[in-house]
């Protein structure tokens, strides 16, 4: 199941941009991002596993036990935080559009308008 | 671009990609090797750094700079939601209805608001050794304070939801790491440098700027966290056109 | 790599709840980009945050777990039902009294759907 892990990640990054693509209403396309996003999360943990390490932290095991790799774990972290602050931010941006234009549905949005 | 058109564009797009992106894993090291040389030189920096949690020396001692402009993401982030959800002269508020509590309800959550703030500031607190730090602690802290919502009501949660306070907070909190960075500069020549005795292996004190600067994302994330799920709760609950 | 190719002698336990948590959590990815409705969306998207931050446990990384629960499990469907509610009461106002928006062709699609 060597490459298991990796061809989740990207199924879960084709699924979501599949529903990001047909989507029809603006807040189920920010929660189709998160599962793009999602996808990311289990490629950077994927690529830092390590068979048999423990959690990289040093309370209470030895120096020099092995453990996963903590740089992939410390992207991951970044990758969740922000985020969280995309989708606050989208989800933000889709409510000022239905209230300018009373629509969520992105085809519906032709042209600028105050 | 039309519908049509777009979901062709998709397929194309996605099929090449699948190929690609097999052909690229199967080239990829075998999960799980022991082969991690980013990953070892980490642990011995941390280690050398007496942060008994890697992670967090690795976002906030040896990555330092790049969670600075992860928190200046979060904070343009919390500052453009405001900004897009606050009210506009058209809009005014209704106050809403002080809704029914469960007797239950309420005192489950009048039991766990402080025991989870505390958990919060435990779990910032604690970076530098265990899981948890800043960004997960101000996650707990900010839905914490949520639970007064749930125990009694909205215009309870705004009392104990200081917003102005908040706000300025948030923006101290970040301007506190740029400034650690900045002492690092002047005292250590280099951005972000190590200017706080590193304390004693494995105790609360240790790990050099590493609880410092969990601190302040902490303090950043919980009320960045508080003000944007204020603009958005405002805008389901009172603001009307 | 359809198969279990395990290369070590006997397979880790923890691995193969891992590989069973990777499988289902791109199935509930693959069900949350599939569902239309953004509330029942966010219903799901809170199902998948939290068969990641088990995943995320399996694979000894604890501090991503913990985040991904409080984010993927709790944050990202609180702001999306809070952002749906604020759409369809405004959609509501709009067909109750239709000439105090500014909008001349308010209220053409409400948030929803479903």
């Amino acid at each position: 199941m060597s490459a298991l892990p990796y061809l989740a990640a990207g199924w879960m990054l084709l699924v979501g941009v599949h529903g990001l693509v047909t989507s029809r209403n603006a807040v189920h396309a920010v929660g189709c991002l998160t599962v793009v996003q999602s996808g990311t999360y289990v490629l950077l943990l994927a690529v830092g596993y390590r068979r048999g390490g423990t959690a990289p932290y040093f309370t209470d095991i030895p120096a020099g036990t092995p453990v996963v790799d903590p740089v992939a774990q410390a992207l991951t972290l970044t990758d969740v935080v922000v985020g969280a602050a995309l989708t606050a931010l989208l989800l933000a941006l889709v409510l000022q559009t239905a209230k300018r234009h009373g629509t969520t549905d992105p085809d519906a949005l032709t042209g600028l308008r105050g | 671009m039309s519908r049509a058109a777009r979901v062709r564009l998709f397929w194309a797009a996605a099929l090449l990609f699948a190929a690609g992106y097999v052909v690229a894993c199967l080239e990829l090291p075998p999960l799980g090797g022991p082969f991690h040389p980013y990953g070892e030189r980490a642990v011995a920096a941390a280690l050398g750094r007496r942060t008994a949690n890697t992670v967090s020396s690795v976002n906030f001692d040896l990555r330092g700079f790049d969670t600075l402009g992860e928190e200046f993401v979060l904070f343009t982030a919390a500052l453009g939601a405001v900004l897009l959800l606050r009210r506009t002269r058209d809009e005014h508020v209704s106050a809403p209805r002080p809704g029914r509590v469960l007797p239950t309800v309420r005192l489950a959550g009048t039991v766990l608001l402080p025991v989870v703030l505390v958990t919060g500031v435990y779990v910032v607190a604690h970076g530098q050794l265990t899981p948890g730090g800043g960004f997960q602690g101000g996650v707990v802290l900010a839905t914490g304070l949520h639970l007064a919502y749930l125990a009694a009501d909205y215009r309870v949660l705004r009392r104990v939801r200081p917003r102005a306070v908040l706000e300025v907070a948030e923006a101290v909190a970040a301007g506190a790491f740029a400034l650690l960075g900045l002492i690092g500069l002047v005292r250590a020549g280099s951005f972000l440098e190590n200017v706080l005795p590193l304390g004693t292996f494995g105790a609360l004190a240790s790990g050099g700027q590493v609880p410092v600067l969990n601190a302040a994302v902490g303090l950043e994330v919980a009320s960045a966290l508080v003000v944007v799920l204020a603009g958005f709760i405002d805008q389901a609950l009172e603001i009307e056109s | 790599m359809t198969g279990a190719v395990a290369t070590g002698a006997v397979p880790n336990p923890a691995e193969v709840f891992a590989a069973v948590a990777v499988v289902l959590a791109a199935a509930v990815a693959t069900v949350a980009a599939r569902t239309r409705d953004p509330v029942r969306q966010a219903v799901v998207l809170s199902a998948l945050g939290l068969v990641l931050s088990v995943l995320f446990l399996l694979v000894q990384a604890p501090d991503v777990a913990l985040s991904q629960l409080a984010v993927g499990a709790a944050i990202t469907p609180l702001l999306i039902l809070l952002t749906v509610r604020a759409i369809r009461r405004r959609a509501a106002q709009e067909t109750e009294a239709p000439d105090s928006g500014k909008n001349p062709e308010g209220g053409r699609g409400s948030g929803g759907g479903g």
